[in-house]
């Protein structure tokens, strides 16, 4: 019988709940890594077994954690227990944290600048990884979006890991950070071509290569956001998270600051789809798994409120790709609720009865196991919840 | 025999409990000290000092004999309680955060 795994990231350790395919009865099991920031887990899609995990700490940095038996058991890429902690040649192990940013291979100076908040240019430092990718076609192969914005790609499992430098060529001196830092959150892989990866980063943009990461184009056309004082900028969009069916990688759906968009055209060209939503601001979206139509946001109520506006959570479900959205709120507190979902808390597994699962910043987690119809919590006093990615086990 | 406490986490990362003894080649100072203390356990590389221009990371202090190190240059020789394994060389965490 099928199951599903979900993973959660929070503010203070990670956990890992695990039901079976009625996703009724759930075991909760950790905190792992406890007392550490976990900003994202997320297993292979090839090798459902190997996880990747970001781990974080103001003190201490970035950790990247690898397991190869579904979470039971955990390592530093490069460093098991009881292995060797040097090469052959005496070199020491222990590269699978170290985030470097390519530099002139003329000079050795920094490739470009970033624009701070009071219009000063600053370099790249690194903070932390946001996001993890893992590959769809290989185990080894994971990108990490990270904060100062760019990607990394590793190919050895996360023993090393070298950044894509070619996204930031693309205007990079214009990225600035928002509110929460300039953190590279989004990672879309189409399913039908290898070559082709869609980015997201706050608040530059969105972003496309066609050639595996080599070249970028903005993909920005349609957004419109106030207070830019270039209306007609490609960069400078706080894009919060985008979206996209498997089986339908040209469509794609994005949370904008304001705004809920949606592209035809692989990014091409966006338009607006908020239709009757409450208040159009808001950080996750997710398609259905199996219906590249649904779609699911959670309206938050302003950029400077950050909770579900009249104090009610509701997730907002479109079936007709946009526009037309209605209110799931069945199992979901209807008042005095005033947490935040954060971009990367929603996932859906691959169930027929496709389950919608988000962690909230009050340490909740729901899933509805209907497609949004029906919700429970699965845990509700966790630290804050950080991230949620679902796997869907045979 | 040099001994070193460290922060809580980075026991937990290096699978560790109480003081790490390290030997240490050469004169005893916050850098020698660093460098044994990666080269036998790894995986807290970049966590104490960044990998490439090997700063202390902000939050964390370096502590020998009652000084404080931490913002001495890393080839300062630490006092001789240290190097002879008499007082540990501590590595702490700011209070700091939540």
């Amino acid at each position: 019988m099928s199951s599903v795994r979900v993973l959660v990231g929070t503010k203070k350790g990670a956990f890992i709940l695990t039901a079976d395919g009625k996703r009724q009865k759930w075991q909760v099991d950790g905190p792992l890594f406890g007392g550490w920031e976990m900003y994202h887990l997320k297993g292979s899609p090839v090798d459902p077994n190997r996880i990747y995990a970001s781990q974080t700490s103001g003190w201490f940095g970035q950790i990247i954690q690898r397991s190869s038996d579904g979470g039971k058991t955990w390592e530093q890429p490069g460093t098991p227990a009881g292995e060797p902690t040097t090469t052959p040649e005496g070199m020491p192990k222990g590269e699978s944290n170290k985030f470097v940013y390519d530099t002139s291979a003329e000079t050795g100076k920094p490739l470009t600048t970033h624009q701070f908040y009071d219009g000063t240019q600053k370099p790249w430092v690194f903070k932390r990884v946001w996001h993890l990718e893992p590959s769809l076609t290989d185990s080894d192969t994971v990108y990490a979006g990270v904060e100062d914005a760019a990607l990394f790609k590793t190919t050895d499992g996360g023993q090393s890991w070298h950044e894509q430098a070619g996204l930031r060529a693309i205007q990079g001196e214009k990225w600035g950070p928002g509110a929460g830092g300039m953190g590279l959150h989004t990672i879309l892989l189409d399913p039908t071509n290898p070559q082709r990866i869609y980015i997201a980063i706050s608040a530059a943009g969105a972003f496309r290569t066609d050639d595996g990461g080599k070249s970028w184009k903005v993909i920005t056309k349609g957004l419109k956001s106030q207070y830019m004082p270039d209306p007609t900028a490609e960069i400078g969009f706080c894009v919060h998270n985008m979206a996209m069916n498997p089986k339908r990688p040209n469509v794609l759906f994005m949370q904008l600051h304001w705004d809920v968009m949606r592209s035809d055209n692989g990014g091409d060209l966006w338009h607006e789809v908020s239709g009757n939503l409450p208040t159009d601001f808001g950080f996750p979206i997710q398609v259905h798994a199996h219906e590249p139509d649904t779609v699911y946001v959670v309206p938050i109520k302003s950029d400077s409120e950050h909770y579900p506006p009249e104090g009610k959570l509701r997730v907002y479900r479109s079936r007709s790709g946009g526009n037309e959205w209605e209110a799931l709120t069945k199992g979901l507190p209807q008042s005095d609720c005033y947490v935040n979902i954060l971009r990367d808390a929603m996932a859906v597994d691959k169930l027929d009865s496709c389950g919608i699962y988000f962690g909230t910043t009050g340490g909740q987690v729901y899933c509805s196991p209907d497609s949004g119809d029906n919700w429970q919590s699965i845990v509700r006093d966790l630290p804050p919840v950080l991230s949620v990615e679902v796997q869907t086990l045979a | 025999m040099v001994r070193v406490v460290i922060p809580f986490h980075l026991r937990t990362l290096a699978r560790v409990q109480g003081e790490v003894q390290l030997e240490v080649e050469g004169p005893v100072t916050v850098r020698a000290i660093l460098d044994a203390l990666e080269a036998r356990f790894p995986m807290l590389r970049g966590t104490i000092r960044d990998h490439v221009t090997l700063d202390r990371r902000p939050f964390l202090r370096f502590f020998a004999c009652e000084q404080d190190f931490s913002n001495e240059p890393s080839e300062v020789l630490l006092p001789e309680g240290v190097a002879t394994g008499a007082e540990p060389f501590l590595i702490v965490g700011a209070l700091a955060g939540g």
